[in-house]
């Protein structure tokens, strides 16, 4: 039994990971009607994000210190990092030490301005080109944003610890633990989601966006301007997938290329979950997140060899079958 | 016996019941109009002939075959052909080409892998082809692109993509919707020359009157998804019924 | 001749010259001058130039005609080259078994997956083949290690069966791949001068089954199969109601192109007889629809220039480096040395990627119809005047 809660909780976290992506690739796709093969890159940068923001906050100045020599004989550098020497030892360590989740104050602004730039730079030209333009056009800018994160950042992955506060293990039922932060982050995304779903649902912007996601040429003839109403959209969704980067850095050390490690599973989700269908893509990420942990059981792997690398797969190839639309596709999108 | 035969079809969106327990049957070598105000199932019922909608109950017999469960494609196989409101033709083809594919299609049947030999190289059927495109008038467009042609043309080189299919069945939605007087006079023409020189049904949905009339052999009127009337044209054109279901559309309208 | 209109023939004369030339052209500057960075004419090279252009070419019937775009293709090339080792590793050394097979294995699995992705159109249907070819690289990579051997990537070793031909060869070492005897790797040099070109065996059998390959795209294009693949993409509604069946034909093309990246990934494996997993990655089938959106989804020649030019570009800029920028830019003033070279050393040598995204971007949104039609456009810029007087044939047959 316990085994079965753990794997549960296993699944909690990717799949918090994929309902996120798969919700800002739905919004996007909903509002505007444009597949973005370039989503797992914006993960990617809210992860880099926090990297950034590590390294300005430990940005330092160096000092000799005559006491200690190194084994060279001379005296050994010590970096003093700019912002302990403005607000003490203690406050500045702390800062230091909880820079991933200050990285969400940071990345927001920056993944907003990256959403604004994107939407009203390329693909607002690509709203009447067929959706294998489209496709074809994100490609080519996700791959550039991965080569130029790649260009400053090295090819190796980043480690952007939790707070120490938080990296621990936690008791979440008796007896069981679990890792502190993978908690922290499922209830993040929880709390995003829900975040999301509220603005829909309570803001007239909200109300606005889903009658545009449910018939856009009326809402269109009823004189409100929905373009820009969109552009806003996609900074949202590219806000969702940013932070849904920034807070997975303490659980894989961000790299340049998982983003389209991401991507590719998010848009399987989001095909499982049923295009243009919020919930469907929320509740997808986290039944495959789940599925695939289950899937990676060394009882499951004896039985069936390989199965956690395809499982994913192989659901969303047997649901298109079965179910065209997805779980919960609304007839006459993307037929 | 007629060469179409509907028998009491009837098909439901939702709560909404489109056709009603209708009967249709459509003699062969006859043009028959089916007429109606806005929403009476038109549309719905000729989805129904085509295999794009199957009925929820009733039967569709062609040529003595049902109908029913077949896809566009077999269905046409059997001999009808049809005309859409807004023309359907391969855009992005040369005129030429658009008339080569339904060649190939009656021949060759579904699908035919015939992967080797060039489009030029079938004589007889590029000759059938540019014979065709002279009949309507079409030879020297025959190296455009078929989506650059104005819609009247479009709508010519559909109608002829359908004849020359030589079908048993000619099933025509609104052929003049759109249409200026000139054009719908002209397309009155076409289609009383092609009924008039070939063996050939056709089954004709219209609004325009003057269109019906001109070329209707028998009318059926249908409103709110039932046939109304059936009659030759002369008798529908005084029919108490028929006015009523007119003049209670421009009542509401 | 050869069944060819005139154009297309011309067509197929000016490629054929153009690969069996290959060696002269593609090595222009002398083998110690500066410029000889810029020569493409080694056997390696041009090797893959040919290659990518059978995989482009193959792609293009798929997605150039009907218009379904694969992002899953580079998993047939992958499949081609391990039937490729396998053969290798059972049978004999010589290629053309090796080739049948890739074929026919590559055409086997395109089918099973295009009989299922095929249910869906559009961006299902690319998700669909994405989703497969994702499978099968993690398949390769992990269940599968006994037929792919894994992360090491499959080779041929000494302890081999190769029933047909010999498990090494006199002096101890792995036997080479060869055709009926006659060495890939086997290679004259010929020197004139300053200049040298080399012609190797290996290279000039890519060439001519690129050719075959070219010749029998060049058919398909004008039959009236090829009709009914540019049909389907035109709309597939008339299709129906012109009593064709739509299905069959599109997998056919994707059966077909699935066969030609067979022999394209087989013929890797002639070239070098080892295949790793990494070929079946989703960024490869990228760069193969890159290769043919640049020189021009739907025409003849279009995926053979977008190949070429993509390999080549590839291999000049990866080598070029910080210090070959600031050797070029010498001349200027510092301070603009500095700032162009910091501007396109994103772009060089490990860089190329960006450089390759860009182009991506730029190609889509601003030349959909590539290089060909670029190529047009030019043309028309010349040609206005006259043009306008026979403007019935500019109009004619969008396919080429």
């Amino acid at each position: 039994m316990d085994a079965i809660l753990l794997q549960i909780f296993n699944g909690l976290d990717k799949g918090s990971a994929y309902a996120l992506i798969a919700l800002g690739l739905t919004l996007i796709f909903g509002t505007l009607g444009v597949v973005n093969f370039a989503h797992g890159a914006l993960f990617m940068i809210g992860a880099f994000c926090s990297v950034t923001l590590q390294r300005l906050l430990t940005l330092s100045h160096e000092t000799l210190d005559p006491t200690k020599l190194d084994f060279l004989g001379n005296p050994s550098k010590i970096k003093t990092p700019y912002i302990v020497e403005w607000f003490g030892a203690d406050a500045g360590n702390t800062i230091i030490d909880w820079s991933v989740p200050l990285a969400i104050l940071f990345a927001i602004p920056i993944m907003l301005a990256i959403g604004y730039v994107m939407e009203r730079g390329l693909i607002k030209h690509f709203y009447k080109r067929p959706h294998a333009d489209q496709i074809l056009v994100t490609f080519g800018l996700a791959i550039v944003l991965q080569e130029l994160v790649k260009h400053y950042y090295g090819a190796n992955p980043i480690q952007t610890p939790a707070p120490d506060a938080l990296s621990g293990v936690m008791q979440i039922l008796p007896g069981v633990v679990y890792p502190a932060w993978r908690v922290v982050y499922f209830c993040f995304s929880l709390a995003i989601i829900g975040g999301v779903f509220a603005f829909l649902q309570f803001t007239t912007f909200g109300m606005v966006v889903r009658a545009g996601m449910a018939d856009r040429e009326t809402v269109g003839l009823l004189g409100i301007d929905i373009d820009r109403r969109f552009t806003l959209m996609f900074g949202i969704a590219a806000s969702v997938a940013g932070l849904a980067g920034v807070m997975y850095g303490p659980i894989n050390a961000p790299n340049y290329h998982m983003g389209m490690d991401f991507l590719v599973l998010s848009f399987v989700v989001v095909v499982v979950g049923g295009m243009g269908s919020l919930p469907g893509a929320v509740l997808a990420g986290f039944l495959l997140g789940i599925l695939e942990s289950f899937a990676s059981m060394r009882e499951i792997i004896t039985l069936i060899p390989g199965i956690n690398q395809i499982i994913i797969y192989l659901v969303a190839i047997v649901i298109l079958l079965v179910r065209p639309r997805g779980l919960m596709g609304r007839k006459g999108v993307m037929e | 016996m007629g060469i179409l035969e509907v028998k009491d079809v009837s098909k439901r969106f939702g709560g909404l019941k489109a056709l009603s327990d209708v009967n249709l049957s459509v003699a062969q070598n006859t043009c028959h109009a089916i007429i109606g105000p806005n929403g009476a199932g038109k549309s719905t019922l000729l989805n129904c002939l085509v295999g794009k909608l199957i009925p929820d109950t009733g039967s569709v017999m062609f040529d003595g075959q049902s109908v029913l469960g077949r896809s566009p494609h077999e269905i046409n196989q059997m001999g009808i052909s049809r005309v859409f409101q807004t023309p359907e033709i391969f855009g992005d083809l040369s005129v030429f080409e658009n008339m080569m594919i339904p060649l190939f299609a009656r021949r060759d049947g579904a699908y035919r892998m015939h992967a080797y030999e060039s489009v030029a190289s079938e004589k007889e059927l590029v000759s059938r082809a540019l014979q065709m495109l002279e009949d309507v008038n079409m030879a020297d467009k025959r190296h455009m692109h078929a989506a650059s042609m104005s819609r009247g043309d479009k709508r010519r080189l559909e109608m002829a993509m359908c004849l020359i299919q030589e079908p048993k069945l000619l099933l025509l939605d609104e052929p003049t919707a759109g249409m200026a007087r000139a054009d719908t006079n002209n397309t009155i023409d076409l289609l009383r020359q092609i009924k008039d020189s070939r063996d050939i049904t056709i089954a004709i949905i219209e609004h325009d009157m003057h269109v019906v009339f001109s070329l209707a052999d028998r009318i059926t009127v249908l409103a709110q998804g039932t046939p109304l009337v059936e009659d030759v044209p002369e008798r529908i054109k005084g029919h108490p019924k028929v006015k009523e279901a007119y003049l209670g559309e421009t009542a509401h309208a | 001749m050869f069944g060819l209109e005139k154009k297309d023939l011309n067509l197929l004369i000016i490629v054929a010259l153009l690969t069996m030339l290959a060696p002269f052209i593609l090595n222009p500057f002398p083998t110690d001058s500066a410029l000889a960075q810029f020569n493409a004419g080694y056997p390696d090279l041009m090797q893959r130039f040919v290659i990518y252009g059978i995989f482009a070419i193959g792609f293009n019937i798929l997605f150039g005609l009907t218009g379904y775009l694969s992002f899953g293709h580079a998993a047939f090339l992958g499949v081609g080259s391990y039937s490729a080792v396998w053969m290798f590793k059972l049978l004999s050394m010589n290629v053309l078994p090796a080739l049948v097979l890739s074929v026919i294995i590559a055409g086997a699995f395109s089918w099973l997956i295009g009989f299922i992705s095929l249910r869906r159109t559009g961006i299902y249907f690319s998700i669909l083949t994405l989703a497969f070819a994702q499978m099968s690289f993690a398949l390769a990579y992990s269940v599968l290690t006994p037929i792919t051997n894994g992360e090491t990537g499959l080779q041929i070793t000494l302890d081999d069966p190769r029933i047909l031909g010999m498990s090494a060869t006199a002096d101890g070492s792995i036997p080479v791949t060869n055709i009926f005897g006659l060495e890939m790797r086997a290679a004259t040099d010929l020197v004139i001068g300053p200049w040298s070109f080399t012609f190797s065996v290996g290279y000039y059998l890519c060439a001519l089954v690129m050719l075959v390959a070219f010749y029998l795209s060049i058919r398909i294009f004008r039959s009236p199969f090829g009709m009914m693949l540019r049909a389907i993409k035109s709309n597939q509604t008339r299709m129906n109601y012109t009593g064709l069946n739509p299905k069959p034909y599109t997998l056919a093309a994707f059966v077909i192109s699935g066969m030609y990246a067979g022999l394209a990934g087989g013929l890797l494996a002639c070239m070098d007889p080892l295949a790793g997993a990494e070929r079946m990655q989703w960024t490869a089938s990228g760069e193969v629809v890159l290769m043919t959106i640049l020189g021009g989804a739907g025409t003849l020649i279009g995926p053979v220039l977008g190949a070429g030019m993509i390999k080549y570009f590839e291999n000049i800029f990866s080598k070029i480096n910080e210090a070959t920028l600031h050797s070029w830019f010498d001349v200027l003033p510092d301070p603009m040395e500095n700032g162009l070279v910091w501007v396109l050393e994103h772009f060089v040598g490990a860089g190329w990627h960006l450089t390759l995204g860009v182009i991506f971007m730029l190609v889509v949104t601003f030349l959909p119809g590539g290089l060909v039609e670029g190529g047009q456009r030019i043309g028309r810029l010349f040609n206005r005047t006259k043009a306008a007087k026979d403007d019935e044939s500019a109009a004619t047959k969008p396919a080429e």
